[in-house]
């Protein structure tokens, strides 16, 4: 057992698939020398040298490129991109060919790869270091999209999208990279993908949320608990494919919903989670569906950013509101 | 000022338009039976282009990216490489794929609508046709740098067009390539003709050899309509790679004989001049003559080796016309290997409503009035 970081968590699961599985190497911007700029990666190159811990040139597209040649022979590249604002020269590979390779082929060639990158704002960085663009992925089919909200969490599925047979892009929530440290037994245990963790039980309304947003979404239940109001918190934590059955299920069992992310409103995920809501279980429902999202503007800078992300004032009262109903 | 660094572009051919060797030229210039099985493949070739293109027009065969004209560029470099090499094509290097055991039933199965295509049955780790131009030179850097790491001595050739050199990728994998001193050959089949943008307006370069000055890394050009020269050419490249000399670019000069695709039409923006003038400098004809001086060939040979190539030409459209639609299974079981859920609800839906669409191909029918697409107000 021992108490780490998110990131320290991410650069371990690194470090145990890297020892047990010779096929995993990793490929990025500054993530040998270096260790990564936020040290996700840090100490790799040292202990399984560079062919294994490669420095690339400077260009996403390339490495997402490079990452399903590799994958094709047989290696589990996984590939960081420094930031997402930068996925966008990446995306020709990720959608063209990296989503459908196994499809297209039918299954002749495979592209086990994660590609991994920061993902959202709060840490007062530069211009398009703090994009939530979870949406442009999880509308490719093909595609699994992975976000953790804390060290464990990060830890397992990290090791879970590394063993996936298929890509899997990894959000790593930025502001959570240091924010709290956690027990985790470096063990090797993968979480599973493609399922949703319930992180609070609650009878009164379920919320669903994922990343940073999870954090600030406990910290709403908590202070709703002193109002008397049991909210059920769940962590999407794969964002494609959504594990719709155990939303219904709380949907069906709290009969009210709200959804929380930081990327904006306009065609994000709580949209396809409140349709499929709508769809399945309208009858359920004591109140209307509510959103607590970005706006929908470009995330400002710095001196702004904490008016754009949802903070726990406003998820507080879209659940009062929910509530009222 | 002084000069720091000086380059210079060389040209290969040896065979001549009229079929003459020139002086130096390898050994692969007496080898008849090497000499003999390219020219088969590069008339297998022709005939099979020819055929696919009679089934584009009636009505059997999809959008189809015409291969006429490329037949040395593309056999050439198949015939330098080895088994275990990766082949990373475009979309119309057919000659390179069938020398490399791709069945044409395949290709057409692919050109035909059919994903199965793409499953082939030799050369199995070959990538399968890109479509988003210059985007697989990443996949050959990729894969070299694979063969890098594992320790293999094997190598990726990467074909690429004229037009895709203005990509950024173009250059980010030739790029990447001699940083790391990858495996890998690119090979730029500069046909003249980007659709209906000629090579003078893609870029103001002499040749399109030297943009691997860019990078690094050797580049030189070839007369892409002779045979013996692109094989030369690009076996020196492999041997260089496969002893850790590191990439190669390679641009063979040809002409695109045909249109794009047979849903382009060429005459709208080609001077028919100037493709008649290619015509005289085409590959089969130069090595036919040359074979012809050899003394290993004649007209006899030629009509037994064309009946031939027609009929393995019949067998692999019959075999194509007899493939089976596939079932709408196909379109959700090869996406993941562990589908989710929902996906395979979808699979349920597709199936209960599979061939239901009675608007379906051959009876399409325009809807409405023609002005129901109008902008408001015109």
């Amino acid at each position: 057992m021992a108490k780490v970081t998110m990131i320290e968590a991410i650069n371990r699961a690194h470090a145990w698939e890297m020892s047990h599985d010779p096929s995993v190497v990793v490929l990025g911007q500054d993530v040998g020398l270096n260790g990564g700029v936020f040290r996700a990666t840090a100490g790799l190159q040292e202990q399984f040298g560079k062919d294994r811990v490669q420095d690339t040139p400077l260009a996403e597209g390339m490495i997402a490129g490079m990452a399903i040649g590799m994958a094709t022979q047989g290696l589990r590249p996984v590939a960081e991109i420094q930031f997402m604002g930068f996925i966008y020269p990446a995306l020709d590979q990720i959608g063209n060919h990296m989503a459908r390779m196994r499809n297209r082929t039918r299954g002749r060639l495979t592209c086990p790869v994660v590609i991994r990158m920061p993902h959202g704002g709060g840490i007062h960085a530069p211009e398009h270091h703090s994009e939530c663009l979870e949406s442009l992925l999880a509308h490719h089919a093909g595609l699994r999209v992975v976000c953790p909200s804390s060290p464990a969490r990060a830890y397992g599925l990290l090791l879970a999208a590394i063993r996936d047979p298929d890509p899997v892009i990894f959000l790593e929530p930025s502001r959570l990279y240091r924010l709290v440290k956690q027990e985790i037994n470096d063990d090797g245990q993968a979480l599973p993908l493609n399922v949703c963790y319930r992180l609070r039980e609650g009878n009164d309304v379920t919320v669903v949320t994922w990343g940073a947003m999870v954090t600030d979404t406990l910290r709403a239940a908590e202070r709703l608990e002193g109002e008397g109001v049991s909210c059920e918190v769940l962590d999407l934590a794969t964002l494609s494919p959504i594990d719709h059955d155990t939303i219904i299920e709380s949907v069906v069992k709290t009969g009210r919903l709200v959804i929380v992310h930081e990327a904006p409103r306009n065609c994000g995920i709580g949209a396809e989670i409140a349709a499929t809501v709508a769809e399945r279980a309208l009858y359920d429902l004591h109140a209307p569906i509510k959103r607590v999202t970005g706006y929908d503007t470009i995330i400002p800078l710095s001196r702004l950013e904490h008016d754009y992300i949802p903070n726990t004032a406003r998820i507080t009262d879209a659940v009062r509101e929910t509530l009222a109903e | 000022m002084k000069t720091v660094a000086e380059f210079e572009i060389k040209y290969c051919q040896f065979l001549d338009v009229e079929g003459n060797l020139a002086a130096g030229a390898p050994p692969l210039a007496t080898d008849t039976g090497e000499l003999l099985k390219m020219y088969r493949y590069m008339t297998l070739v022709r005939t099979f282009d020819a055929k696919a293109i009679n089934l584009q027009r009636t009505g059997k065969l999809g959008t189809y990216a015409s291969c006429l004209g490329h037949e040395a560029a593309h056999v050439g470099v198949a015939a330098a490489m080895q088994p275990d090499d990766v082949l990373v094509p475009v979309y119309r290097e057919f000659g390179a794929q069938i020398w490399r055991g791709v069945k044409m039933s395949s290709i057409l199965l692919y050109w035909g609508g059919d994903e199965r295509g793409s499953n082939f049955t030799a050369a199995r780790e070959d990538f399968a046709w890109c479509v988003p131009i210059a985007s697989q030179m990443l996949h050959g850097a990729g894969v070299a740098m694979a063969f890098k790491i594992k320790g293999e001595k094997r190598c990726s050739v990467t074909y690429i067009g004229d037009g895709g050199t203005s990509e950024g990728a173009f250059y980010e994998g030739i790029n990447v390539a001699g940083a790391r001193s990858l495996p890998a050959v690119f090979v730029i089949v500069n046909n003249g003709w980007a659709i209906s943008v000629p090579i003078e307006n893609q870029t103001a370069t002499k040749t399109l050899a030297q943009k691997a000055v860019a990078a690094g890394i050797p580049g030189v050009q070839v007369d892409g309509n002779d045979p013996i020269a692109v094989r030369h050419t690009v076996s020196e490249a492999l041997a260089r790679a496969r002893s850790g000399g590191g990439p190669t670019l390679i641009e063979a000069l040809t002409y695109r004989l045909s249109d794009h695709t047979t849903a382009d039409d060429a005459s709208r923006y080609r001077d028919p001049g100037e493709v008649k003038e290619a015509w005289t400098r085409e590959p089969l004809s130069r090595l036919r003559a040359y074979l012809k001086k050899l003394r290993v060939w004649d007209d006899a040979r030629e009509e037994a080796l064309k009946s031939e190539c027609a009929r393995e030409v019949e067998a692999a459209v019959d075999e194509y016309l007899s493939a089976p639609k596939p079932s709408t299974d196909e379109m959700f079981d090869h996406l993941f290997a562990h589908p989710p859920q929902s996906l395979l609800q979808q699979r349920e839906l597709a199936r209960r409503y599979a061939g239901s669409d009675d608007t379906a191909a051959g009876s399409h029918r325009a809807v409405g009035s023609p002005g129901d697409n109008s902008p408001a107000g015109h």
